[in-house]
């Protein structure tokens, strides 16, 4: 599946996105979460404060336990500040 | 009614959108417009930086226009974002809510701004006036606040 990182998410893990493989029983949005922390410092300064971290499935917004069964392109970013 | 959803680099002119939104439509008796400017804060800015989330910018503000679509009986609707960079007194955003009376398109272009600021994927980040790069904008929890009160104000 394609991962893409918006503002400061996409600073501290240090790419715009990339194409991973999760291990088997990678489920919701929370495990690949869990999974990702263990990618590296980047990844870990990225998520330290998981609770605000905001995801997006297929350009949708999703809960830490949204399932990730099926999805093509999953986003992490920032809470937003348009407007 | 087709809310217009646009999201561009480019600015844009309220006056020729509210034009092009009304033209022809005499059944129109409220035209409520709001738009967003950069703010210098005080002199220390010397522009903002926004960042969006191609694609789901679009698809989530066309979500939040339909839904305004089905909570007034509006007879248009427009919502411009801007993205890139953005200098103190331009214009970063733009609702434009059209309707038989006012009370109507001032709480729809109130709700889509609403929601628009909580639910739309873009985030502003500080370039300073001393020429460094300033920190991003963190969100605000008034803005969540305000558009909590949609869910039981109707």
């Amino acid at each position: 599946m394609r991962l893409v990182y918006f503002a400061w998410v996409r600073e501290r893990i240090g790419l715009t996105d990339e194409t991973v493989m999760p291990p088997a029983g990678t489920t919701t949005i929370a495990d690949l979460v869990r999974w990702l922390k263990t990618r590296g410092e980047g990844y870990e300064l990225a998520f330290e404060n998981e609770a605000i971290v905001r995801a997006a499935i297929d350009q949708t917004h999703a809960k830490p336990a949204t399932s990730i069964t099926g999805a093509r392109e999953i986003a992490f970013f920032p809470p937003m500040t348009g407007g | 009614m087709t809310p217009l959803v646009r999201i561009q680099r480019e600015d844009f002119d309220i006056g020729a959108e509210i034009a092009a939104l009304t033209r022809g439509n005499a059944s129109i008796g409220a035209v409520v417009s709001f738009a967003g400017l950069c703010r210098d804060e005080s002199g220390r800015l010397d522009a903002l930086e926004l960042e969006h989330y191609p694609g789901m910018a679009e698809a989530e503000i066309e979500r939040v226009a339909a839904e305004a679509a089905k909570r007034w009986p509006l007879s248009g609707l427009v919502a411009i974002h801007r993205f890139g960079l953005i200098r103190p007194g331009e214009q970063i955003v733009l609702v434009i809510a059209t309707s038989s009376h006012r009370r109507e398109a001032f709480e729809a272009a109130d709700f889509l701004m609403d929601y628009l600021k909580t639910r739309a994927p873009f985030w502003k980040r500080e370039h300073l006036a001393d020429g460094t790069l300033g920190g991003w904008v963190e969100a605000k929890a008034d803005d969540d606040d305000s558009a909590r009160r949609w869910e039981t104000n109707r």
